[in-house]
């Protein structure tokens, strides 16, 4: 009989969890109650926060704007990431090299990627505007329609390497033996794909998606440096709405309001796709294994 | 007006890098040194920090430096708690007003008054930056920096224009050099503050510096005076009539994407603070040194309400005394006797800065960049109102939703009508 570790094997992982994630969410849970602009003691004030916050019109536009982020982003980097990852699986030295090029944005920080497009996209001295054509004239930074658009896609070319790395990996532990009894079989290429990648790289799917949706709930610094919201508000996403909120306007009450709200999306999120997927059921994909 | 003096800070560096090597390292003074001194907080700006240095470590105490865009919030953070410093730097104002209602600053109306040499020292309009409740919490140690119109003179001169001084002849510049093909007014709209430079003067010269005042100290209902819904207009027209070009909105002035497309002939004109010219001699130095750039006050408004010799911006940078300072005398002391401090004044002016001291006018005279030095002392001099920047003179919260609301403007996604709605109802 296997015996399981004693719980005392978890205790440092719960203290660290208690002390540096827990509470400081009981705390912002506790200020979200409260009044309190940064200068002496928090004054409770009921539920205000909460009425305000309901009827607050920039709050749903930030969370509507994130909700566009956050599917824009699923529906553009899944595909491209589960593509390039199962290309760069295969052994041939050319795939190494070109995918060492691609992993490269892994390197950057987020600021300095942010800062790297906030250059070349500058409409009056960028990379592109110099380069003239048509593009050249587009306002991607400047154009509250498009601006959100430009924000995705660099979070996408910051993002898309990670993702590729985690598909990569997993495409290589499918096991050849799928493959070879395929192709006995009479499977093309694509069927191969269809039939065999995809259902074993299913769980792999999961994960970069919960990634992706928790990540993009999150996504902050991108937007601080690469836009700061703007134009106007037309990318001020939910954290960042918070985050003006509270250390410009420091109504840190107000603040913590929103951030219980981004945490209890954020969890009901990914337990949501967890479900949806069933991926707690942790079946094996693979007959008879 | 915080991130301002960061790209004063940035650009000054590279021009007066030499003159920072000579002093020395500039970087946050060392813990908390010998018992009893006093601790002094201030930004980092590698032209003033010296100077700062020298001055605070003169009379025993030690200097703090922090980086723009923590400072405000490590200031809130610190102030009431056992780690406040004894002296900090701020912006006066609305800014100054929430720490004061907090019962955190001490007064130092009783300083002033036993010594009326040193309350003479200074500007009134802009000793009165810090004056909050009828009482003073903080006295000027460096600079003033009002916002004026700059333009290109070889642009000006190509297109057969003079300088505006109506806000009619504004607008006829602006078809003018649409004509010409030139952007008419440089924007940094991708960041509120520069739009707010306009609609600040535009208000002040319609409807006088009590209309801001009332929305200052007695809440948001203020806004709904008629003369913000004329300014708020004026701004939509000039907008509107192409004054700004097409891509302000994602141009940054941190990155000098405004004060480049001026220097290279690209835009006319540009409503910025004085820092400008520090600024632009930094990055294009040809330009400012071959006398390309002017300087005109910012336009007047016949029939207008406002005195067309207001001039909005950052009156000073203040130093103020919290009230629970283990050191209260030694820094009240320190802030009474050397801001006005003949050596430290002159560092300032050598520096490229027009202290807000009385009398320097000849001082300023012999230094460097005399012609625009002493135009800007000048114009602070006979200024009736100082009004400082709106969202130094608001309450934090109050300014952010004001300068969101000023960018929605500027981007046509608000009416003036529903830009005065939203800001009245707070």
């Amino acid at each position: 009989m296997h015996q399981r570790p004693s719980f005392w094997y978890a205790a440092p992982a719960f203290a660290f969890f208690a002390l540096f994630a827990a509470l400081p969410m009981v705390l912002v849970v506790v200020l979200s109650f409260t009044s309190w602009d940064g200068l002496g003691t928090p004054q409770p004030n009921g539920v205000d926060n909460w009425a305000r916050l309901a009827d607050d019109g920039q709050a749903y536009d930030a969370v509507g704007r994130t909700a566009i982020l956050m599917v824009v982003s699923w529906l553009v980097q899944t595909p491209i990431a589960l593509l390039i990852g199962v290309w760069a699986a295969g052994r041939q030295r050319s795939r190494a090299v070109l995918s060492s090029i691609f992993f490269l944005p892994l390197l950057l920080s987020t600021a300095a990627i942010a800062l790297l497009w906030q250059v070349m996209l500058d409409p009056n001295f960028g990379v592109l505007q110099s380069l003239g054509g048509p593009l050249g004239d587009v306002q991607f930074l400047g154009n509250p329609s498009i601006v959100l658009y430009t924000v995705a896609f660099v979070i996408t070319w910051q993002y898309v390497p990670f993702h590729t790395l985690l598909y990569q990996g997993a495409a290589r532990a499918i096991p050849k033996t799928l493959y070879e009894a395929a192709t006995i079989d009479g499977a093309g290429r694509v069927r191969q794909f269809f039939h065999i990648t995809l259902p074993q790289l299913r769980y792999t799917i999961i994960t970069s998606s919960i990634l992706m949706i928790v990540g993009s709930l999150t996504t902050f610094d991108t937007v601080l440096i690469l836009t700061n919201g703007g134009p106007g508000t037309a990318s001020r996403i939910a954290p960042l709405h918070m985050y003006i909120t509270g250390f410009s306007g420091f109504e840190m009450g107000y603040a913590s309001t929103m951030a219980v709200l981004l945490v209890v999306v954020g969890t009901g999120l990914s337990l949501l796709v967890m479900r949806v997927t069933g991926f707690r059921s942790m079946t094996s994909q693979q007959e008879g294994a | 007006m915080f991130r301002r003096s960061r790209t004063h800070a940035l650009i000054t560096m590279v021009a007066m890098v030499a003159a920072v090597a000579a002093c020395g390292t500039s970087g946050p003074a060392a813990g908390s040194g010998g018992g009893g001194s006093f601790k002094v907080w201030a930004l980092q700006d590698p032209v003033l920090n010296p100077i700062e240095k020298t001055s605070v470590e003169g009379s025993g105490g030690t200097l703090e430096t922090f980086g723009n865009d923590p400072y405000k919030q490590k200031l809130r953070v610190a102030i009431g708690s056992p780690n406040a410093p004894d002296v900090f730097f701020n912006w006066g104002g609305g800014n100054l007003k929430e720490y004061v209602d907090a019962d955190k600053i001490a007064d130092l109306t009783p300083l002033l008054d036993e010594n009326p040499s040193l309350k003479s020292a200074f500007l009134p309009s802009v000793l009165d930056g810090a004056k909050i409740n009828g009482k003073y919490y903080g006295l000027p140690m460096r600079g003033m920096q009002p916002v004026v119109l700059f333009y290109n003179k070889d642009v000006f001169s190509a297109a057969g224009a003079t300088p505006p001084t109506t806000w009619d002849e504004l607008l006829a510049l602006v078809d003018k050099f649409k004509a010409a093909g030139v952007q008419p007014i440089a924007l940094a709209g991708s960041q509120a503050w520069t739009e707010l430079m306009w609609i600040e003067y535009l208000l002040d010269r319609i409807g006088g510096a009590d209309v801001f005042k009332n929305i200052r100290d007695n809440g948001p209902a203020g806004w709904k005076d008629p003369a913000v819904l004329e300014a708020a207009t004026k701004v939509k027209e000039l907008v509107d009539r192409g004054g700004f070009g097409t891509n302000y909105a994602s141009v940054g002035y941190d990155v000098g994407g405004a004060s480049t497309i001026l220097a290279q002939g690209k835009a006319a004109m540009h409503l910025m603070g004085s820092w400008e010219y520090v600024n632009q001699l930094g990055q294009s130095p040809d330009f400012v040194k071959n006398g390309k750039l002017g300087w005109v006050p910012f336009p007047t408004l016949p029939g207008g309400k406002g005195k067309p010799d207001t001039v909005v911006g950052n009156a000073s940078n203040y130093y103020s005394v919290t009230s629970a300072s283990k050191t209260l005398d030694a820094s009240k002391k320190y802030v009474a006797t050397a801001l006005n401090d003949e050596k430290y004044v002159q560092s300032l002016i050598d520096a490229g800065d027009v202290p807000a001291v009385t009398g320097v006018k000849d001082k300023l005279a012999k230094a460097a960049n005399s012609e625009y030095t002493t135009w800007i002392y000048e114009l602070v001099e006979k200024a009736s109102v100082f009004q400082l920047s709106w969202d130094q003179d608001l309450t934090a919260d109050q300014s952010t939703k004001m300068l969101t609301q000023l960018q929605e403007l500027f981007l046509g996604k608000t009416s003036p009508q529903a830009f005065v709605d939203a800001l009245a109802a707070g």
